[in-house]
């Protein structure tokens, strides 16, 4: 598997060449790939189910359980989807170059989303909701 | 004339805290937009903090209680039964309480304590509608009213709309979003997209819509905060956008402060302008740039629209 940093190198490699239709199960598997470090890191296995056709949705629904503040990367996830639809359904279509391109952007975005969650030393306290934060100073206090 | 489009037509304003610093420029020309649409704002008397995100994460119930009684100064004080809140900070917030107090019987318990405690009337759930400025201009004045009243057309400019990820989330607190034709949708908003096309402009195909930019933490993670502004406006570029138009404060002091960090921390330098949707309009319908506090942005856009002919 991948590490964090490997994928971030590989995104960076994809977006400036830049990405091109055939492109597009690389970008998805990256997107996976993000995501399953994310669910590692609370622990827990990555899911091998898929949802709506798809295991980086499925990732993300795991991703986000007991976690709302997950969700901010739910569009993105499904940006993602859109954009891989876009370019294996209609591989020849004139603005297939500009779809991989943006998709390339989108797969990178969600990335840098959860990479940022996990880097902090205490996982979850990047985004909106801290509670996961609040919950270690509590039981640190507790410990004390 | 429709329910709304009576409704809106005088409404009390919540600009909240951000509105009255970092994002001065969005009051300005909110303000700024509504005397030269016609429409009324009546400020909510003696507003508190919504309890943004800092309360919030300490404790929920005190950030419902804050939120309840600027509804309730402006329903019980005030007696309008619409407010306005441009922040989507201050917008989701109240929208919450809302939720909270009509589904919730432990938050209308500490709400009705803490409101007696205050000395003022407890809010009830469904005494005013919160909605954002996109809603108030889009159902008072709508999309045909403003080509009408267009001046200076937005013809010729690429934007990207950028809409943040608290103006649609929770999707459950938004009970009107994703509720058939006309209504906003929580996936792919375009409230604001439809108002700018409607002055002329040229809207692109943006991907990160409602991406996160790290707002919340632009001061405490300002790393995270800055690869992400840095990707938003790559992508915004990519798609062809020269400006990115924002509808919250956070979000659009964000962008502004994170593209600057970008260039010197990273090495990514992007040109694409940043602009309130507000200040969009105002330009689009004979305003002066100072006139919606265009002075106020941190970046500088006055060569821009400039050359644009907006000014």
């Amino acid at each position: 598997m991948n590490s964090l940093a490997d994928i971030g190198l590989r995104l960076e490699k994809l977006i400036g060449q830049p990405p091109v239709t055939a492109d597009a199960e690389e970008l998805l598997a990256l997107g996976e790939q993000s995501l399953e470090q994310w669910v590692i890191a609370k622990g827990r296995e990555p899911t091998q189910d898929q949802r709506e056709g798809f295991r980086l949705l499925a990732l993300h629904r795991q991703g986000a359980e007991k976690d709302p503040s997950f969700n901010a990367c739910r569009e993105t996830c499904r940006e993602l989807v859109w954009h891989y639809n876009l370019l294996t359904l209609q591989p020849d279509h004139p603005e297939s170059g500009q779809t991989a391109r943006m998709m390339g952007w989108v797969a990178n975005h969600l990335y840098l989303f959860i990479s940022g969650k996990i880097e902090t030393e205490q996982l979850g306290d990047f985004c909106c909701a801290s509670k996961p934060l609040r919950e270690k100073v509590d039981e640190d206090r507790a410990a004390q | 004339m429709s329910d709304k489009k009576a409704k809106y037509k005088e409404v009390a304003y919540y600009p909240g805290c951000a509105l009255e610093g970092s994002g001065h420029a969005y009051n300005r020309s909110t303000r700024a937009l509504g005397d030269k649409l016609g429409l009324k704002l009546k400020e909510v008397d003696n507003w508190n903090c919504c309890g943004a995100m800092e309360v919030k994460n300490i404790d929920p119930k005190i950030q419902t209680y804050l939120s309840s009684r600027v509804m309730s100064i402006a329903a019980n004080k005030m007696k309008q039964d619409v407010v306005m809140a441009p922040c989507n900070g201050c917008y989701h917030n109240l929208k919450k309480a809302e939720y909270d107090l009509a589904n919730d019987q432990k938050s209308v318990e500490v709400v009705d304590r803490l409101s007696k405690k205050a000395g003022h009337e407890t809010y009830q759930a469904g005494q005013v509608e919160t909605i954002h400025a996109l809603d108030w201009i889009k159902d008072s004045i709508g999309e045909e009213g403003l080509k009408e009243r267009v001046k200076n057309s937005l013809e010729g400019i690429k934007i990207a709309n950028y809409y943040g990820c608290m103006y649609t989330r929770p999707r459950h607190i938004f009970p009107e979003k994703d509720a058939g034709p006309g209504s906003e949708s929580t996936l792919k908003p375009h409230f604001m997209d439809d108002l700018l096309e409607s002055a002329g402009a040229e809207n692109v195909d943006f991907p990160l819509k409602t991406a996160c930019c790290g707002g919340a933490h632009t001061l405490s993670d300002s790393d995270t905060s800055t690869r992400l502004v840095a990707n938003i406006l790559q992508t915004a570029e990519a798609a062809g956008a020269e400006v990115i138009a924002t509808e919250c404060p956070t979000c659009h002091s964000g962008l502004e402060m994170h593209q600057i960090r970008a260039e010197k921390t990273l090495g990514i330098k992007t040109h694409v302008k940043i602009i309130y949707f507000t200040q969009l309009l105002g330009l689009a319908l004979g305003l002066k740039p100072k006139k919606v506090g265009l002075h106020e942005n941190v970046s500088d856009s006055f060569d821009f629209v400039k050359k644009k002919g907006l000014t």
